[in-house]
């Protein structure tokens, strides 16, 4: 020590020391390897644990995939082109690819017209999931579901547009009335749509959808995919106002209309959806007046629809307790009363919020429409369950048909979720 | 529809009903009960008059009658003499034991995969986010499907366990697992204390029953000389002796032997059988639903704010204390309500059990029952009754235990 | 149609209500299309093609009937319908008829109301088992578990059976059919039963049909034919004696080949009735006169359907049995027309 304070240092440093590169075993793919994998001794077993259940699946998995046969035409046939060697029939889903989508008794040459009805949706549900888009889009959107019907349906393109004038009869009254009284815009609404519904109905000749620029397609004849993306959108579509409905009459100050609701929500909730199902496909009939035939499609969608606004209500009751008790009483102190306070300021706030949740309930949604392949409707599942699996040439043929099945709902709802998301991220940091 | 807006006839009232905020509530619950009144008329007319169009009457005597038809996975006396009603309990009974089966270990799938995904090891919390993304967006009756076509078309039949030569094995020749279900030793009491197997059951129950109390009492009083001494004595031997010393004396006066299934005839005979529809089901829920808690449980260990756990090991505590003492009973308080309403899911999508055969109460009573005597609306309103029931029971226990969690903040 | 599906939902109450409550039969006229319930797939009997076209026996009579009322055999809707759904769908009004391979049992018939219109197929539950598993006859079948369809009367026969024989099984109950035989298949079941038929129908699309066998015994009676709402006789007489028609044509030698050439008249009365060419049997029912030949241009007389859907030249090769006519040692025993 004593010597180092009294010689003259000879060494000073006059430059930095160039950068040496960590040691190998802190930099690059080792170091990734060493903190992400293998940190400590329990974590090195689940590493272990992990790869070895990574390669049982894909050394299953990949000899079949890859062996897949695309080209026979029955099940005998592929086994035989196969000899014995683990491989998957594919060729069932070339075969049956259109039946798994549109069911099996959809016109073949007729297929554009659900696919065009697809293509549109994308464009009618932009403006109402990204809210960046020009708002006139919403026009379509408003369109849409006549178009779709026309579309899908076929026939003659009167009743559409019948259907669409009632709405639109409705929101003129609505917007005449509606100014001074809500009520009175309300039910005069209501009477006016019927009103043209009722004169339209009279005035479209029988024949119409006879010779129609669309050929018309029975209900009954969907099936497939396609069965289960309509349920799908059109049971979530009715399902938003009527959940609306229902929460804001679940938060009312009125105790009759929220008993109701209260009621009706719980109940809904308290059921399987597949109890609901069987109502629609053996009890429902009996509801309706004796002489009047409502096709089971229909009759379904009303159940699910019911199904849905339950779980929606409650989605925005959540989005409707989140609001600032300051944004009703800020409402109310401007003097606006309660359908304009709801309209203008605590509605769109809330839904808002709500997006996200209520696209959670119909991915849930869009899962469970496989369950009306339980009550002898051909959707996806129940093509696969029933006719398919039934014939003579495709009679043992499992993996391939879930699996496509399986792939295919995940594409669809593991996309939806993910916007949900995005939308989530999105909505937290638009607060703050 | 006019007649609807009409407002009652008190004149003088006329305009304060419509106008004035105090009474417009009156008027608006007017109607509504109104259109309630007249909904309920019309439909409830029009099931009448279609009733005896059809010559049909509502009447649930058909319950009392004798069912004809078996079922094969139950937990009480069944024969096909039985009445209706009786299969319908069979079938409520089957609906609670595979609810509560997939509850218990769906948690436990959640649980894990929750917390691994959240695990430093990279490939691990990779593995469980591919785990719960492709479990979540699959319909479950999909995975119940698959399931169920694993089930029979990987496991081996019992016809397979037979020969010279066979090419499935039991396991330690204790357990058989086949693609009929999965057979394991049962428990027999030579010289019990009962005739009934039920009783001599409710005694093993009440010894447990018994030590668990004791443990408790020990417990309680170890905790107490911590408090005082700060030292907490070793409990381990004495819970050793209080639950196992009891437990062998009984089982050694009752006279425990095992009754191990052998091969006879068509099937496995012996031992208890649990069924594959049941295994099936069970395990498809749980693993389906495993995704959902599991979710729900990163996202409530991800609330706990990290200052939390910092606080915790500041104060010296070892990981698996923070995680026990600090961690988790803060993040129950954000798993609990969604978990309630996962079991409530499991509850109400066991009653897929129809796609695999399984004998819950929508495959009897909604089911054979409703396809033999042809009672469709009553069979339905039965079903949703039940449900029903179950769903409010499950909310209600679940919200009790969620608020006693809660209590325990301040 | 313009109470279509949405305007139909929305002004249920007022536009829905289209068709007077007529009879049936005015009711299938004015629609120009026959709602016919038949089951979701049994080859055979009643399944959808690669085309999505019905094709089967029971398919037959719903396009017989389409072709006697309406004249034209393809003016049929089928409804696919399960086991549950079958009764509610035809008390409903939402199916014309029924024919599903159902079962004409004293409760269906009085108790749930319908009105069984005759017996287009008699058949019997029976057994099947893997050849490999040595059994010859359902009583040795002890212990064994045993797949079933559900929704059908096999349930309570199978029970009845094991019930009198004193021994015991262990049901698994199946909704649809191609689930049962997956089950069968895998070995999760020793034992299939169903209809003897169904069981045929069943065994023809396996891979190997010749490693199963069916048991000698059938163990319950089950008559299989189509039927319709109680309480309305025009619409039931109507379908009974197209029926009808099917089995006297066999009998009388008409065939599909001849028909054209037997309708210009022939020396036996009793065949010009059935055509129409003699007698006002057309219009006593309600229908056109040439109402029996236009039924079976449809598809032929009974023996034609039979042979082309289930018959032995078919994968499904069912015998005729007791579906052979009466002269033949079968059951089948049309009234006659007159």
């Amino acid at each position: 020590m004593s010597d180092k304070t009294t010689q003259q240092i000879a060494f000073v440093a006059e430059g930095m020391i160039p950068e040496s590169p960590p040691p190998a075993r802190e930099a690059g793919a080792y170091k990734w390897v060493r903190e992400n994998l293998f940190s400590s001794i329990p974590n090195s077993i689940l590493t272990l644990a992990a790869l070895a259940l990574i390669y049982s699946l894909l050394s299953n998995v990949l000899p079949w995939l890859l062996n897949g046969v695309w080209t026979t035409s029955s099940l005998a046939e592929c086994r035989e082109v196969l000899e014995g060697k683990a491989g998957a029939c594919f060729s069932v889903l070339t075969e049956r690819w259109h039946q798994l989508l549109y069911g099996f008794k959809y016109p073949t040459d007729q297929y554009w017209r659900p696919n065009l009805a697809l293509l549109l949706l994308l464009i009618a549900l932009a403006p109402v999931l990204f809210f960046d888009l020009p708002r006139r889009l919403l026009a379509f959107t408003a369109v849409y579901p006549f178009l779709a019907f026309w579309l899908i349906w076929g026939g003659s393109i009167l009743v559409p547009i019948v259907a669409l004038l009632g709405f639109v009869a409705a929101g003129v009254v609505f917007q005449k009335y509606g100014k001074s009284s809500f009520a009175a815009g309300f039910f005069g609404a209501i009477v006016a749509a019927l009103v043209i519904w009722k004169l339209g109905g009279l005035l479209i000749p029988d024949a119409a959808s006879d010779n129609a620029m669309l050929s018309s397609v029975p209900s009954r004849d969907l099936g497939g995919f396609m069965l289960n993306m309509m349920l799908g959108v059109t049971c979530v579509s009715l399902s938003v106002p009527l959940g609306i409905a229902l929460a804001l009459g679940r938060q009312s100050s009125m105790p009759f209309i929220k008993w109701i609701c209260v009621v009706f929500i719980e109940f809904v909730r308290g059921v399987p959806l597949i109890t609901l199902l069987f109502v629609a496909s053996v009890m429902l009939s009996y509801f309706f007046p004796p002489d009047a035939t409502v096709d089971l499609f229909l009759r379904v969608v009303i159940m699910i629809t019911l199904f849905s606004a339950a779980y929606i209500a409650e989605v925005i009751r959540g989005g409707l307790a989140a609001l600032p008790t300051g944004q009703y009483e800020a409402a109310d102190s401007l003097g606006l009363d309660y359908p304009q306070a709801m309209r203008l300021i605590i509605l769109p706030q809330a839904l808002k919020i709500s997006i996200p949740g209520i696209v959670n309930v119909a991915v849930g949604l869009f899962k469970d429409t496989t369950l009306v392949s339980v009550i002898s409707m051909f959707d996806m599942v129940g093509m696969i369950r029933g006719p398919i699996l039934a014939s003579t040439e495709w009679n043992g043929v499992y993996w391939e048909l879930l699996g496509f099945a399986a792939a295919l709902f995940f594409v669809v709802c593991y996309g939806i979720s993910q916007y949900s998301q995005w939308l989530e991220r999105r909505l937290a940091t638009g607060h703050r | 529809m006019s007649t609807l807006t009409d407002p009652p006839k008190e004149q003088f009232r006329l305009s304060m009903l419509v106008n004035d905020t105090r009474y417009r509530s009156l008027t608006f619950q007017a109607i509504a009960a109104l259109v309630l009144a007249l909904a309920i008329w019309y439909l409830g007319n029009n099931l009448l008059q279609n009733l005896r169009a059809a010559g049909l009457n509502i009447s649930y005597d058909f319950l009392g009658n004798s069912a004809g038809y078996d079922i094969n996975q139950r937990l009480i006396e069944y024969d096909n003499q039985d009445s209706h009603g009786r299969a319908a309990l069979v079938g409520i009974l089957n609906t609670l034991l595979v609810a509560f089966l997939a509850c218990i270990t769906a948690t436990i799938f959640g649980v894990i995969a929750g917390v691994l995904r959240l695990s430093n090891n990279w490939l691990v919390s990779k593995l469980m986010a591919v785990y719960v993304e492709v479990f979540r967006n699959i319909p479950v009756l999909i995975w119940i499907i698959i399931i169920f076509t694993i089930m029979t078309a990987v496991m081996p039949g019992p016809r397979e366990f037979r020969g010279a030569e066979p090419t499935a094995s039991m396991l330690f020749d204790l357990f058989a697992f086949t693609n009929r279900g999965v057979y394991t030793p049962m428990p027999v009491f030579g010289n019990g204390f009962f005739a009934s197997t039920a009783l001599n059951w409710l005694v093993v129950l009440a010894v447990l029953a018994g030590s668990f109390f004791v443990m408790r009492r020990v417990e309680a009083k170890a905790t107490a000389t911590q408090e005082e001494t700060g030292e907490r004595p070793k409990t381990l031997l004495i819970a050793l002796a209080v639950w196992i010393i009891p437990f062998a004396l009984l089982m050694l006066a009752m006279g425990l032997t095992w009754e191990v299934p052998e091969l006879k005839g068509f099937n496995f005979k012996g031992g208890i059988k649990i069924g594959g529809p049941l295994i099936a089901l069970w395990f498809a829920l749980s693993i389906y639903t495993g995704a959902f808690i599991a979710e729900n449980v990163r996202a409530g260990i991800q609330a706990i704010s990290k200052g939390q756990s910092e606080a915790a090991a500041a104060l010296g505590l070892r990981p698996s204390r923070t995680m026990n003492l600090v961690v988790l009973p803060q993040a129950l308080r954000v798993i609990i309500p969604p978990l309630i309403s996962n079991f409530l899911n499991i509850t109400k999508n066991s009653s897929l059990a129809i796609a695999v055969g399984y004998a819950d109460i929508t495959a009897t009573l909604g089911g054979i029952t409703l396809n033999q005597t042809g009672r469709a609306i009553e069979c339905v309103l039965l079903l949703m009754l039940f449900y029903l029931t179950a769903s409010l029971i499950i909310s209600m226990v679940m919200n009790v235990y969620n608020s006693s969690v809660k209590l325990k903040e301040r | 149609m313009k109470n279509t599906v949405i305007l139909g939902a929305m002004t249920i109450a007022g536009l829905a209500a289209g068709a007077a409550a007529a009879g049936t039969l005015d009711d299938v006229k004015a629609r120009g299309k026959l709602n016919c319930g038949v089951t979701t797939g049994l080859v055979g009997f009643a399944a959808p093609d690669a085309n999505g076209e019905w094709k089967g026996f029971d398919v037959a009579v719903c396009r017989a009937v389409a072709a006697a009322v309406l004249g034209d055999s393809t003016a049929v809707e089928f409804v696919p319908t399960t086991g549950k759904t079958r009764f509610t769908a035809l008390a409903s009004g939402e199916i014309d008829m029924l024919a599903r391979n159902t079962t004409w049992t004293f409760s269906r018939d009085v108790d749930l109301k319908f009105e069984f219109t005759g017996v287009n197929y008699y058949d019997g539950q029976g057994f099947m088992v893997p050849k490999e598993l040595g059994v010859s006859s359902a009583k040795e079948l002890d212990g064994a578990t045993v797949c079933i369809q559900t929704g059908t009367t096999t349930e309570l026969n199978l029970a009845d059976f094991f019930r009198s024989n004193n021994i015991s099984y262990e049901p698994v109950p199946i909704e649809t059919n191609a689930e049962a035989q997956q089950q069968y298949l895998a070995g999760a079941c020793d034992v299939y039963t169903t209809d003897a038929s169904g069981l045929a129908a069943t065994r023809a699309t396996f891979d190997a049909p010749d490693a199963h066998v069916l048991l000698p015994e059938i163990i319950s009676k089950e008559p299989l034919g189509p039927l319709v709402r109680h309480g309305d006789h025009e619409w039931g007489d109507v379908v009974r004696w197209t029926l009808n028609a099917l089995v006297t044509a066999e009998e009388l030698g008409v065939t599909s080949a001849n028909l054209s050439e037997m309708a210009a008249g022939t020396n036996n009365p009793e065949i010009n009735r059935l055509l129409g060419t003699e007698g006002t049997l057309g219009e006593m029912l309600g229908l056109s006169a040439d109402w029996g030949k236009n039924a079976l241009a449809a598809g032929g007389n009974y023996g034609e359907v039979f042979a082309k859907n289930i018959g032995e030249d078919t994968p499904i090769g069912l015998a005729r049995g007791l579906n052979a006519q009466w002269t033949q040692g079968g059951l089948l025993y049309s009234p006659p027309f007159r």
